[in-house]
C-alpha cells in the first residue's frame, strides 16, 4: 500500500526520476543550470534591459542636449550650424535677463528646498516615531494623495484659491489676519497685487507640490534610527534638543539630502506654475520651452537646460563635503 | 514618617510598590526592592518576566503607574533620563553610528558642556580601563561584538553614574567572550565600586556575577536572596526549577516518595542511581524508575529518568566518580536521594 501511494505521487515513477535527475535533457533544465554555474552571465542577461534603456536612451539623449548647447543658430537662416562652439553660452551669460533668469530660479529653488524641509521635518518624524500603524497608514495616503491629481489640475485650482477675491484671502480675513496678508503682498520682491500674481504665491505652491517629495525620503531616513539610539543619547545626559542636533539630525541627513535634490531640481526645471501662478519674470523652465518651441533657439535652449544640471551637480558636491552621506 | 517610608541608609536604588502596565497586563507588578549602594545586583528571569522594564523604570525610559523609584534616596518619578544619575549599557550596545569609538565614549561629557581638551582625556582614560586605546578612531561598524561592548561599557561609565544599568549586555556574545567578560566585568565592578543592576535570564551568569539576586516571574519576585541561598534554599517551585534546575517533587508523587502531600525541590546532583530493587542507606527515599536518556557534558552527565507513575526526575552525575555503575538507556534502576537535600517550596 505505501509503494502504490508513491507511485500514485510521482515518486516511484521511474520515467519522472531520470528527467528530473541531475543528468536531465530538458533545455529549459540545461540553460537554468549553466546560468546557476555561470552567475555572471545570469546578472548580465538581467541587467542588459535596463542598461540598454539607461544608456541609449537616457544617458545618450542627455548626450546629445549637451552637445546641442556647443552649437550656434546661424543669425540669418535661424538654422543650427553643427560646429562646437562657445557662442551660445557667451549669449546665455552675457545678457544680464538670461543671469536674472538663473538666480530669480536659483532663488526659488533655494527657497522651496528649505521651507519644504521645515515644514516636512515634524511631519516625517511623527509618522516614524510617534504615529500609531493606523495613524501612520493615514498620513501616507493623505502625502500620497495629492498625486493622484492631475497636476495641471492642481496649479489652476492653486490659482483660484490665490487669486485677488479667492479661498486664501477669505480665509486670512476670516481670521483677521488681512493685514499680514497685505503687509506681505507690499514687500518688494516677493509681493505683488495678489498672492496668485507674486512671487510669494508661486512659493506656496511650489512647496505644495514638492512637499511629498521631502517627506517620503525623511521618512524613510528617520525611521531607520533605532529608537534605543535615541534613548543612550538622553540617558548619557543629552536634552531633548541636543539629542535632535547630536544624533537625530546627522543621521537623517542623507534622507533630507535626497529630499532636497528631489524639491531642488523639480523647482528648478518647473516651466508650468511659473507661467500659471506668479509675477511676470521668467524662470528657466519657461525659458528652455521658449526657445525650442517658438524661438526655435534649440542651442540657446539646450544651454539653458545644462544650468540645472550644473546647479544640482555642485549641490550635490557641497551637500557630500558636509557629511550628508557619511551616515549611508 | 512610618518606618518602611524612610530610605534605608545607604541605598542606591529603591522600588516601592511599583507596578508599570502596557494595556491591560501588568508587566511589573507591585514589586518592592533595595539595592545597596556598591552591590552586584542581579535581576534575573525568563523574557516577559519584567526585569527589564525595572531596569527601563530605573533609567527613566518608563515610568510607573503607581508606586515610588527612588534613586540615592530621592523619589526620580518626574525626572527625565538625562537628569538621573545612571547610565545604562544596552543590548544591542546603542553605539552612535555616525560617530568613532572616541566619539562614542565623550558623549556624555560633551553633552555636559565638558571642554573638548577634557572630555577627549577623560575618554582616552575609559577606553584605557577597557583596553580598547588601539581602537579610538575607529567607527562602530569596524568593531567586534567583544569590541562593541567594551565600547558601550566605557562610554556608559565615563560621567561616573551613581549606578550603571546593564540589560543582558553579555547576551550577543559567544560562549567563551562571555565567561571572559563576566570576570571582567566583576572585577572592573569591585575596583570602581560603582553600584551594579545587571539583568539577565542566565542563571549562571546571575549566579557567578551577583551578591544578590532577584528572582522575577511574571511581573513579580518570587525570591531575593545571595546566589548561595537561591540555589540552595529556593522558596518556590519556581526558582527551584529556573535557577537550581532542581527536580519539584509535588502532589500524588511527593505523598508517595516523601510520606506528605505538600511540595519540595531536590537538586539534580543530589540524586543517586543504584540497582533496581537496591537497599537504600537509612534516612534516603527514593523510588523505581527507568532511563529515557543521558546527555554527556564532559565533566558530568545528565540523566533523565521516568518513575514508574510517569514522573520525570534529571539526575546529574560526575564522570568521575568512581565505581559508579554506568547505567543503559532503558535500564530499571532505583534513584534515591538523602532527606536533609530535599528543601520544603513554599507553593504547593
Amino acid at each position: 500500500m505505501p509503494g502504490a501511494f508513491a507511485s500514485e505521487m510521482g515518486f516511484g515513477n521511474p520515467r519522472r526520476s531520470s528527467a528530473s535527475g541531475p543528468g536531465g535533457h530538458s533545455p529549459l533544465r540545461r540553460v537554468s543550470s549553466l546560468l546557476y554555474r555561470r552567475s555572471t552571465l545570469y546578472l548580465f542577461l538581467l541587467l542588459l534591459p535596463p542598461l540598454l534603456w539607461l544608456g541609449t536612451v537616457y544617458l545618450g539623449s542627455l548626450f546629445t542636449l549637451l552637445m546641442q548647447s556647443f552649437y550656434a543658430i546661424d543669425e540669418f537662416t535661424a538654422t543650427v550650424v553643427p560646429k562646437l562652439t562657445l557662442a551660445t553660452y557667451e549669449q546665455l551669460f552675457r545678457h544680464p535677463a538670461n543671469v536674472d533668469i538663473i538666480l530669480r530660479t536659483l532663488a526659488m529653488a533655494v527657497a522651496v528646498t528649505i521651507a519644504c524641509a521645515l515644514v516636512a521635518f515634524p511631519i516625517a518624524n511623527y509618522m516614524a516615531r510617534y504615529a500609531t500603524p493606523r495613524m501612520r497608514a493615514f498620513f501616507y495616503v493623505g502625502v500620497m494623495l495629492p498625486m493622484w491629481t492631475s497636476y495641471l489640475v492642481k496649479v489652476y485650482a492653486w490659482r483660484l484659491i490665490l487669486a485677488k477675491q479667492g479661498i486664501a484671502s477669505w480665509f486670512a480675513a476670516t481670521l483677521g489676519l488681512d493685514g499680514v496678508l497685505e503687509a506681505a503682498l507690499a514687500t518688494p520682491v516677493i509681493g505683488g497685487p495678489s498672492l496668485a500674481s507674486s512671487y510669494l504665491g508661486m512659493f506656496i505652491v511650489f512647496v505644495y507640490m514638492w512637499l511629498p517629495f521631502m517627506i517620503l525620503p525623511l521618512h524613510a531616513a528617520l525611521e531607520r534610527v533605532p529608537q534605543n539610539l535615541l534613548q543612550a543619547s538622553a540617558d548619557l545626559g543629552a536634552r531633548p534638543r541636543q539629542t535632535f542636533r547630536s544624533v537625530v539630525l546627522p543621521l537623517a541627513l542623507p534622507g533630507l539630502a535626497a529630499g532636497s535634490v528631489f524639491t531642488f531640481s523639480l523647482t528648478l526645471g518647473d516651466y508650468i506654475i511659473p507661467s500659471v501662478v506668479g509675477a511676470p519674470g521668467y524662470f528657466i523652465g519657461m525659458m528652455v520651452f521658449q526657445q525650442q518651441g517658438t524661438a526655435g533657439n534649440i542651442p540657446l535652449a539646450a544651454a539653458f537646460s545644462v544650468v540645472p544640471i550644473v546647479l544640482i551637480a555642485i549641490y550635490l558636491a557641497l551637500a557630500k563635503r558636509a557629511g550628508a552621506f557619511d551616515a549611508l | 514618617m512610618k518606618p518602611d517610608a524612610a530610605p534605608l541608609a545607604g541605598a542606591a536604588v529603591q522600588f516601592r510598590n511599583v507596578t508599570r502596565r502596557f494595556g491591560a497586563v501588568p508587566a511589573v507588578d507591585d514589586v518592592s526592592f533595595d539595592v545597596a549602594a556598591g552591590e552586584f545586583f542581579a535581576l534575573l528571569g525568563p523574557s516577559g518576566s519584567g526585569k527589564t522594564t525595572c531596569l527601563r523604570l530605573i533609567a527613566g525610559f518608563e515610568r510607573p503607574d503607581a508606586g515610588q523609584v527612588k534613586i540615592a534616596g530621592a523619589d526620580v518619578s518626574g525626572v527625565p533620563p538625562y537628569e538621573r544619575n545612571v547610565n545604562t549599557v544596552f543590548q544591542d550596545y546603542a553605539l552612535f553610528p555616525h560617530m568613532s569609538v572616541l566619539e562614542n565614549v565623550a558623549y556624555g561629557p560633551r553633552m555636559r558642556g565638558v571642554a573638548a581638551e577634557e572630555r577627549e582625556r577623560r575618554a582616552r582614560e575609559m577606553l584605557d580601563l577597557v583596553q580598547l586605546a588601539a581602537m579610538s578612531g575607529r567607527a562602530p561598524a569596524q568593531l567586534s561584538g567583544g569590541q562593541k561592548q567594551r565600547v558601550a561599557l566605557a562610554r556608559a561609565l565615563i560621567n561616573g553614574p551613581g549606578v550603571l544599568l546593564l540589560d543582558e549586555p553579555l547576551g550577543a556574545l559567544d560562549l567563551k567572550l562571555r565567561e571572559q567578560m563576566q570576570t571582567e566585568l566583576k572585577a572592573l565592578q569591585r575596583r570602581l565600586g560603582t553600584t551594579f543592576v545587571y539583568v539577565t535570564h542566565d542563571q549562571g551568569e546571575a549566579l557567578s556575577m551577583a551578591d544578590r539576586v532577584a528572582v522575577f516571574n511574571a511581573g513579580r519576585i518570587e525570591q531575593l536572596d545571595t546566589p548561595r541561598i537561591l540555589y540552595m534554599r529556593p522558596r518556590t517551585a519556581f526558582v527551584a526549577r529556573f535557577v537550581g534546575s532542581a527536580n519539584v517533587i509535588e502532589g500524588e508523587f511527593a505523598r508517595r516518595v516523601v510520606g506528605t502531600r505538600g511540595a519540595f525541590a531536590v537538586r539534580a546532583e543530589a540524586i543517586a542511581l543504584a540497582e533496581s530493587r537496591a537497599a537504600m542507606p537509612p534516612d534516603a527515599m527514593g523510588c523505581e524508575a527507568t532511563i529515557v536518556d543521558i546527555l554527556y557534558h564532559g565533566a558530568s552527565s545528565r540523566w533523565q529518568v521516568r518513575t514508574d507513575a510517569g514522573e520525570a526526575l534529571a539526575v546529574v552525575r560526575p564522570e568521575s566518580a568512581g565505581g559508579q555503575r554506568q547505567f543503559a538507556i532503558g535500564a530499571r534502576v532505583r534513584a534515591f536521594w538523602a532527606r536533609e537535600s530535599l528543601v520544603p517550596l513554599a507553593d504547593a
